[in-house]
């Protein structure tokens, strides 16, 4: 399928016009607010999250009898704050740590959820197949009316974060400081998760319970090795999410069969292996390049220092030497030759002769200056 | 009891206890979420493995599963190790991708047949006894009874081989690594048993419950004792209790098995939790109201001690004083008196408090420390 007929049904096509919007939407808030959660180490409070919310969705259901998204929302969104809660009560009030926490209530408000749905099953004319698109998510039927409430929610969600910007950053960070500021911590940790619990009720009608917590670990944990600044990770954040939801929206769409979720969760996973491996500081591949050249550096700047040591016991700093003796000095067991022609194309070595070899004018200044630096060390 | 439901609380108690013995240690090493990785994870390979064998029932299907989970630990130690995420994002980077790679190979190659995510998400315990076990065309018993017996002796057979270094990598690593116990084979084994029991379980119980029998009974038992060896033994107990129990509710509610286990296992951590001596809610409320009590007293004697035998005693030792000098509201100033009478701290002459010399000898040794 050419580009440009992608574009057109993007905007045209009604069906991929609303699961595209949604995903972006989940995109860009779960990508942001996830950012705290990663910074915090709450990462897989997400998925606690997401698991929680099945009581609330299917409790939603049985005391109204409505499917309104709106009343499932407010029923996940219920369930996961009194999960989170339960959690966080845990941490601080028993020995359990945080990952036995998490795992004990997601499982079992997971299970008591599921005891509720077998409930509403037996139910005459429940028609309850509603409820199943939130255990694995189904993008395509998503509707406007989805798309608008997740548009409000989440837009409340991240006007939040911009009025309460400076409080967050401090928790994400240094709470010992903001508690000694006298910040309320603990209103400004529950109103923070409480729009992490917005964030994840809002997405899992689209990827599910099970996927949701990628959409908030992943797109934080690729922008951390972009940026070091909390401003450029949140808008970084969110435009992965953002990117990854669009483009596996699109992805399925086009493919028969490629179910939208997991899509989803592949390509923002696709953003995070490029970031851990190309990002410019962070990064493995700049990080082994910045690795191997400082290495060969040290193996030349050794050579320079072995020749000009040579020449100061020669009483002729430009006493030539075969690359047979600078192997014996070496410290490393490196490729000398490779180096010395390395050092030869800087014009701080010459050749004279068959494989003899003597420093030039400004190779001595450099050896100078690096035996200087060596004395001034040690 | 019908013979199915035998064999049912039979394979529920088995996998309650395969479950809870691994779950103690992944509680106690502080990565219990590894076994929800784990647990999502080995759908691919499940997948994987029966796209290759055709078979639901092979055996390669486990192995596969069990060698996903090792991939799963493996990725998230590489991940970790890069130093470029924690190590709870690394979980929640890696899990997703191995499950969102099997969900996508169900639908696109497998949709047809018995193979769909709800069945190894939630789990169908009703239906294990339907599976048997036939050796020489004679049925012997669930298949899933013997699997998962056998999975159990392994776990059983692990732990009591390695008791001490589980021990002791668990509480010290440092110093097992020193003693050259090499903790990293033993993290590896212990991940192996945490995959093994995983698949095994869940095609009887799904894997949403695999976590909460994995770690629900082990953060009860850890509530209520300090020591390993019982910390197993109650794990294994309170695993069966609430395996067997919420096969009875779900039977006699008709919902489901696996997530009336869950709630049932749910429902034992929150009474311990209330209830359990050392460490529960309430113990610790009671402890807290005591603290306020003893405190209350101490600061009394403090207070009349202070202003014994001097000219503003008169004004001080006053009961309706107290409100002033110690902030005290005047009905909790009341009772405190009346705490201090009936303990013989003080007596009441004419609305002035006197110490005795019991409240005379508490107040000095309170100033001391």
């Amino acid at each position: 399928m050419e580009i440009t007929e992608v574009l057109y049904n993007l905007v045209f096509d009604y069906t991929l016009r609303t699961v595209a919007m949604g995903s972006a939407i989940l995109g860009i808030v779960s990508g942001a607010l996830g950012v705290f959660a990663v910074l915090r180490r709450q990462s897989l409070l997400g998925d606690s999250v997401s698991h929680t919310a099945l009581p609330g969705i299917a409790l939603a259901f049985l005391l109204t009898g409505s499917k309104a998204p709106l009343v499932m929302i407010i029923g996940a969104a219920v369930a996961g704050w009194i999960g989170t809660l339960f959690v966080l009560h845990i941490i601080n009030n028993t020995p359990i740590k945080a990952d036995g926490a998490l795992g004990m209530i997601l499982s079992v408000f997971f299970g008591f959820g599921l005891v509720l749905l077998t409930l509403i099953q037996k139910m005459p004319n429940s028609r309850q197949a509603g409820l199943e698109k939130f255990l694995f998510g189904q993008a395509s039927a998503l509707m406007v009316q989805d798309v608008v409430i997740m548009a409000i929610l989440g837009g409340l969600s991240l006007l939040l974060v911009a009025i309460l910007w400076k409080e967050f950053k401090m928790l994400s960070f240094d709470p010992e400081y903001a508690v000694s500021l006298g910040f309320p911590t603990r209103t400004i940790t529950i109103i923070l998760t409480t729009i992490l619990v917005i964030a994840v009720v809002i997405g899992l009608q689209t990827v599910g319970v099970v996927l949701m917590s990628a959409m908030i670990v992943a797109p934080a944990s690729a922008a951390r090795q972009w940026t070091d600044r909390l401003g450029v990770m949140v808008v970084l954040s969110g435009l992965f999410g953002a990117l990854a939801g669009v483009s596996g929206a699109v992805i399925s769409s086009l493919t028969a069969k490629l179910p939208t979720g997991p899509t989803i969760v592949l390509c923002i996973s696709a953003i995070v292996v490029i970031s851990i491996l190309f990002a410019p500081n962070r990064g493995l591949v700049m990080r082994a390049a910045r690795n191997y050249m400082n290495r060969q550096r040290l193996i030349t700047d050794a050579i320079l220092l072995d020749l000009f040591e040579l020449g100061i016991q020669h009483h002729d700093p430009h006493y030539a030497h075969p690359s047979s003796t600078l192997k014996v000095m070496s410290i490393t067991r490196g490729n000398i030759e490779r180096s010395l022609h390395n050092l030869q194309e800087h014009d701080f070595v010459q050749e004279i002769g068959e494989d003899n070899w003597a420093l030039t004018e400004s190779g001595v200044r450099k050896a100078a200056i690096l035996a200087n630096r060596m004395e001034e060390k040690s | 009891m019908t013979p199915a439901q035998i064999e049912i609380q039979l394979i529920a108690a088995v996998v309650a206890v395969a479950c809870a013995l691994p779950g103690v240690f992944l509680i106690l090493r502080r990565t219990a979420m590894m076994s929800d990785a784990i647990s999502h994870a080995i759908l691919l390979g499940i997948v994987l493995a029966f796209l290759v064998t055709e078979d639901l029932t092979s055996p390669f299907l486990i192995v596969a599963a069990a060698m996903t989970g090792l991939l799963t630990v493996l990725l998230v130690e590489i991940l970790h190790k890069t130093r470029l995420v924690k190590e709870d994002a690394a979980i929640g980077l890696v899990f997703p991708v191995l499950f969102s790679i099997g969900v996508i190979l169900i639908a696109r190659f497998a949709g047809s047949v018995h193979l769909d995510t709800d069945a190894v998400l939630l789990g169908e315990l009703a239906f294990a006894p339907f599976n048997r076990f036939v050796v020489f065309g004679v049925d012997i018993g669930p298949r899933s009874l013997y699997l998962m017996g056998g999975i159990l002796l392994i776990n059983l057979a692990f732990i009591l081989l390695f008791f001490k270094e589980l021990k002791l990598s668990t509480f010290d690593a440092g110093l097992a690594a020193s003693l050259g116990f090499m903790p990293w084979i033993l993290h590896y084994g212990l991940m192996s048993l945490v995959s093994v029991t995983a698949v095994g379980a869940f095609d009887a119980v799904g894997s949403i419950l695999v976590v909460a029998l994995m770690i629900g009974p082990p953060s009860a038992a850890y509530l209520l004792t300090e020591r390993l060896s019982t910390m197993l033994l109650l794990s294994a107990l309170m695993g069966m209790v609430g395996a067997i129990s919420g096969f009875w509710i779900a039977h006699w509610a008709d919902i489901s098995i696996a997530g009336s286990m869950a709630t049932m296992i749910g429902v034992i951590f929150i009474l311990v939790y209330l209830l359990s001596p050392g460490r529960g809610l309430l113990a610790s409320v009671r402890r807290r109201v005591r603290q306020k009590w003893e405190f209350a007293l101490a600061m009394l004697v403090i207070h009349l001690s202070q202003h014994e035998h001097q000219p503003e005693a008169v004004n001080e030792c006053r009961a309706d004083h107290l409100t002033e000098h110690i902030r005290w509201n005047a009905k909790f100033a009341q009772q405190v008196v009346r705490l201090a009478k009936h303990r013989n701290l003080i007596d009441e002459t004419d609305g002035r408090l006197n110490l005795t010399s019991n409240g005379r000898s508490l107040a000095a040794r309170k100033v001391v420390g």
